[in-house]
């Protein structure tokens, strides 16, 4: 493990390595800022024990439209709070039944509930529809302009309240409510974490697979809020979140050469992780969002290096002939699981954080390349390169598993709670089209995410802070 | 890197002539193997000039500009070697003339190990131009990994076409 200092690195460089070009000019609008979600007093409201011992996808859950006190307009929806309160239970109901665990009744099939039954269902009528479940919420308009937002879990067959909880929203921030709704649903009743009020940083395709345009893109865990982030004047690959939502970093050609860039969200700048004219590939955060791990060719070997995510002195944490790249951190900061070829082809390796004690764990067969540890940590996953699919293995490498069957999928994410992995899956010919994909890790329930336009390298952040 | 290690490097990339057979892709047309030439053919066309890619690719013959490699290697071989000869004599002849290495792989690769092979290809060739006595502040290198075949089937020889590293001259 070696420090190198910017000057040094400056002085490797080829003095014909960058084009001078402003880093900036292929970002586009700057981003509205985020409004907090508000947590307010509905209380925890995790009383009672769920009545239902079958399969999560047996379970009869009705997810009629929330309620308002009174039908009035807010800027999150030109139709008023009535209709925003039908559209927050579509959300919760696509939520859950497009990740496969459930089957739930949406609201434009069911009878919609008054304001004063929100909180005292009438539990036969709900029985009597089939539905052992029972979500309901309400939307009410605030003085100060803000959506009072609450969300309730009722048992039908044992006629009690399993969870319920509230949040005050600012009207921009409406769907965030909607999806912490829907993560309440889901934890209370699989015993998992949530996951859907969370983000995706992908990178939007286009054009011809020789010519292809490739723009960093973001969008809610759900696809909602759609939005580009460049202009596709340069390529961009690679993205990822910083744990706090508020950077992203990504790999762009903006000055003709490959380079790590950390974009800031909220300025809508961006600055180059480290003063290096030698190609940045494959930025990773660390879970505290204190570190940036990147990738650097010098003189053509590609090493592992790790930078203060506010800048400063880079930290050399691999060295020695081959590629060695990528780099995902355990969600303890104390390990990271990287991609090597030393041993020839590539192979996934574990080392400490510092860079030391550094060994190999795959060796089940085919190529181990772009490993994710799991948030829950318990789970590495990763593309088999000779058969890219994607598969995941415990930490020490044991334990192999195959969840996709695609020509070529690659690149795995994980959902913030360690359940879900996304993908991108890559057409085989001419035109070879690249799409979002989801699996979860039981590998039967996949689905294509919607996107405008072709999708690769997803990169799922946590749960919104 | 260090005089060492470049040294070491290029003296690998140089151990490799001859020593890894490769399969051209089929739709190319044999590669001449000049010898005897101590200069550089001068181009046809006079229209354009030294330090235009018209200029460098009549004068060495558009197969002599791209070498190509193996699934997942970066040595340099003897038809390798043959045609970076070539380019080393254009480039001693044209002395003020920069260039870049362009370093590609197939699609059968994850995207940003491809980067980083396209960026130990474009420095194999590099490396070899500089052992033939190329000044390294004359030659640039840039990775666009499988981001831009120019073979878009997804067969063994539309990869073996884009497993790469192609000179442009920096006009």
């Amino acid at each position: 493990m070696k420090k190198l200092l910017f000057a040094s690195l400056a002085l490797i460089a080829s003095p014909l390595g960058a084009q001078g070009q402003n880093p900036n000019q292929d970002l586009g609008e700057r981003l509205p800022q985020d409004g907090a979600v508000v947590e307010t007093d509905e209380g925890e409201g995790l009383s009672g024990s769920v009545s239902f011992e079958g399969r999560l996808e047996d379970l009869g859950i009705a997810i009629p439209a929330f309620a308002t006190d009174r039908d009035a307009p807010t800027p999150a929806s030109s139709a008023g709070t009535s209709a925003l309160g039908l559209e927050m239970a579509r959300i919760i109901n696509n939520d859950l039944k497009n990740n496969g665990l459930f089957k739930p009744t949406g609201p434009d099939a069911l009878p919609k509930p008054a304001y004063a039954e929100i909180t005292a269902p009438s539990y036969p009528t709900w029985q009597s529809r089939g539905a052992e479940m029972l979500v309901q919420g309400y939307v009410r308009a605030q003085g100060d302009g803000r959506l009072a937002v609450g969300c309730y879990l009722y048992d039908t067959q044992l006629g009690t309240q399993l969870a319920r909880q509230g949040w005050m929203v600012s009207p921009s921030e409406w769907r965030r409510a909607a999806h912490k709704c829907a993560d309440l649903v889901y934890s209370r009743l699989s015993g998992e974490s949530p996951f859907f009020d969370s983000r995706i940083a992908y990178i939007a395709e286009t054009g011809p697979k020789n010519a292809r345009i490739k723009r960093l893109a973001i969008m809610d865990s759900d696809g909602a809020n759609h939005r580009f982030i460049t202009s596709g004047r340069s390529t961009a690959l690679t993205p990822r979140y910083s744990p706090d939502y508020k950077k992203l970093s990504y790999l762009s050609y903006v000055d003709g050469n490959p380079r790590i860039y950390v974009y800031d969200i909220g300025r809508g700048t961006q600055t180059l992780v480290t003063q290096s004219r030698n190609p940045t590939f494959a930025p990773r955060w660390s879970p505290d969002g204190r570190y940036l791990l990147y990738s650097m060719a010098v003189a053509g070997n590609t090493d592992i290096y790790r930078v203060p995510a506010t800048g400063g002195e880079s930290v050399r944490l691999t060295n020695g002939a081959g590629i060695d790249i990528g780099g995902s951190y355990s969600p303890d900061g104390r390990q990271i699981v990287f991609e090597s070829d030393r041993s020839g082809g590539q192979q996934c390796y574990v080392m400490n954080a510092d860079g030391s004690n550094q060994r190999r764990i795959s060796f089940a067969g085919g190529r181990c390349a772009t490993p994710e540890w799991s948030p829950r940590g318990d789970q590495i996953a990763f593309t088999n390169a000779s058969t890219f699919r994607i598969s995941v293995m415990s930490p020490g490498g044991q334990n192999v598993r195959v969840l996709t069957n695609g020509w070529q999928d690659e690149a795995p994410t994980w959902a913030p709670n360690g359940r879900i992995i996304q993908f991108f899956r890559s057409a085989r010919g001419t035109r070879g089209e690249a799409q979002l994909w989801q699996v979860d890790l039981t590998g039967r329930n996949e689905r294509r995410l919607n996107t405008p336009v072709g999708a690769s390298d997803p990169a799922w952040g946590p749960i919104l802070p | 890197m260090t005089k060492n290690t470049l040294m070491l490097s290029v003296a690998a990339a140089t151990l490799a002539l001859g020593a890894c057979s490769k399969k051209p892709p089929e739709q190319l047309p044999p590669t001449p193997v000049e010898t005897g030439t101590s200069e550089a053919p001068a181009p046809t066309d006079t229209l354009a000039g030294p330090g235009t890619q018209d200029h460098f690719t009549t004068a060495v013959g558009a197969p002599n500009t791209i070498v190509y490699f193996d699934t997942d290697k970066y040595d340099i071989d003897s038809e390798d070697a043959a045609k970076l000869q070539t380019q080393a004599r254009y480039f001693a002849q044209y002395s003020n003339v920069n260039f870049t290495i362009e370093g590609h792989a197939d699609e059968r690769g994850t995207r940003e190990y491809n980067l980083a092979l396209g960026e130990r290809r474009a420095n194999a060739a590099k490396n070899y131009l500089v052992s033939l006595g190329i000044p390294e502040s004359r030659i640039r290198t840039v990775s666009y990994g499988k981001e831009r075949p120019v073979a878009l089937d997804s067969t063994e020889a539309a990869w073996a076409e884009n497993r790469r590293a192609a000179t442009v001259v920096i006009g």
